[in-house]
């Protein structure tokens, strides 16, 4: 708790700062905030394109009956336990079985942040977006509540919210009409933070989740993928997902 | 009988004239916004900047947060709850006479921001805690 108010009390600090400076451009004409809107991006934080978000799940560790990511996710973001069909997910638990063995496995399933996502190919008006670090979202401004990206995704990792929403958390704004997904925690990644199922599959014991940063050789993910065989998930439509699996 | 008529009809647009004028809801006009003192200090603009040109900033900066992934900006919705929700409601839109709420009532312009975003502050806590030091 205290770790994540000192993000949010450094942001504070900088509004405040930032509030005294804009004074004085502000006054003498309304353009000029936008003009030093536009100068306050270029020096301030934004998505760097030399990071790629990847999540690596480890399926021999997950356990059938662990729910802990699911739970996390929806405790972070503010969604509600899914009662009906149309109820917006945006983690599933996943379990497959080999016809012919037995075999089963259990695995989350959430967006793959592809590195060509066809969500945002199919998107009319681009809320579908791809960020500079890889995390695919959506932009709740301009969707127009199509579900052309639900029908173009592979993954079925996107819900439509069908109804009124109300006690949205702060930083995870979303509302009826709009279609939403798996957002690798943005908000927590932009405090330096690992996504909220990463953390509860840590906490809980079995440590089969890894989040990082895949151009870096030298991330414990990146590492991770060198080490084992990883695959994608229908690699075969060659979306490069940003999500791996070990030991399907 | 004419004139007998038009007399009657006179006295009848007289009579639903005084009526009109002493209804209290009109005689007053419609109410004016109701502005509660909001805390945190010094806002990102003065007043008058801010009444005409809010919507412009949060627009432009909206594009800037969710697209490119620019965080601790100068204009943040986030910091505009913080600051402007109500002491009694803990919100911006919560009833009438919230701040976001009273303004776009009296100009009657729809306000949507927060059919998705939360029109309370990040920290629940803030509301009591900050209840009796409002600042200008």
């Amino acid at each position: 708790m205290s770790a994540a108010q000192t993000p949010e009390s450094a942001a504070r600090r900088r509004f405040v700062g930032g509030a005294a400076a804009a004074l004085a451009g502000v006054a003498i004409a309304p353009g000029l905030i936008l003009l030093e809107a536009r100068r306050a991006a270029a020096a301030a934080e934004i998505a760097s394109s030399a990071v790629r978000w990847g999540l690596l799940i480890d399926t021999t560790l997950c356990g059938t009956d662990c729910t802990a990511c699911v739970d996390a996710c929806q405790k972070e973001n503010g969604l509600a336990a899914p009662t009906r069909p149309t109820d917006a997910q945006w983690i599933r638990k996943v379990e497959l079985t080999d016809p012919y063995s037995g075999r089963s496995k259990s695995l989350p399933m959430m967006c793959q942040h592809c590195a060509e996502p066809p969500c945002v190919d199919v998107c009319p008006t681009a809320a579908s977006f791809k960020r500079a670090d890889g995390i695919v979202l959506v932009d709740r401004h301009r969707c127009i509540g199509c579900r052309y990206c639900m029908m173009a995704c592979p993954y079925k990792a996107r819900s439509f919210v069908h109804q009124n929403l109300s006690g949205q958390k702060p930083d995870v704004p979303r509302g009826k009409g709009c279609v939403e997904g798996c957002t690798l925690c943005v908000q927590r990644i932009d405090r330096n933070e690992q996504p909220a199922c990463v953390e509860a599959c840590r906490a809980s014991g079995r440590g089969a989740m890894t989040f990082g940063d895949l151009n870096d050789p030298k991330s414990e993910i990146a590492r991770r993928i060198r080490a084992r065989t990883s695959v994608q998930v229908r690699a075969d439509l060659r979306l490069d997902p940003g999500v791996r699996y070990q030991g399907l | 009988m004419a004139i007998g008529a038009r007399l009657r009809r006179l006295g009848g647009v007289a009579l639903l004239l005084a009526g009109c004028l002493s209804a209290p809801g009109l005689q007053a006009g419609t109410p004016q916004p109701v502005i509660e003192q909001a805390r945190g200090g010094q806002c990102v603009a003065p007043p008058a900047v801010m009444r005409r040109e809010h919507m412009v900033m949060l627009m432009h900066q909206r594009e800037l947060t969710v697209r490119e992934g620019m965080r601790g900006a100068r204009v943040d919705l986030e910091a505009c709850v913080d600051c402007h929700a109500s002491r009694a409601s803990g919100s911006v839109d919560a009833r009438p006479q919230d701040f976001c709420a009273s303004c776009h009532r009296y100009v009657g312009v729809k306000l949507t921001c927060f059919e998705c975003h939360s029109d309370k502050p990040r920290q629940a806590a803030l509301v009591p805690t900050l209840a009796g030091k409002g600042t200008p």
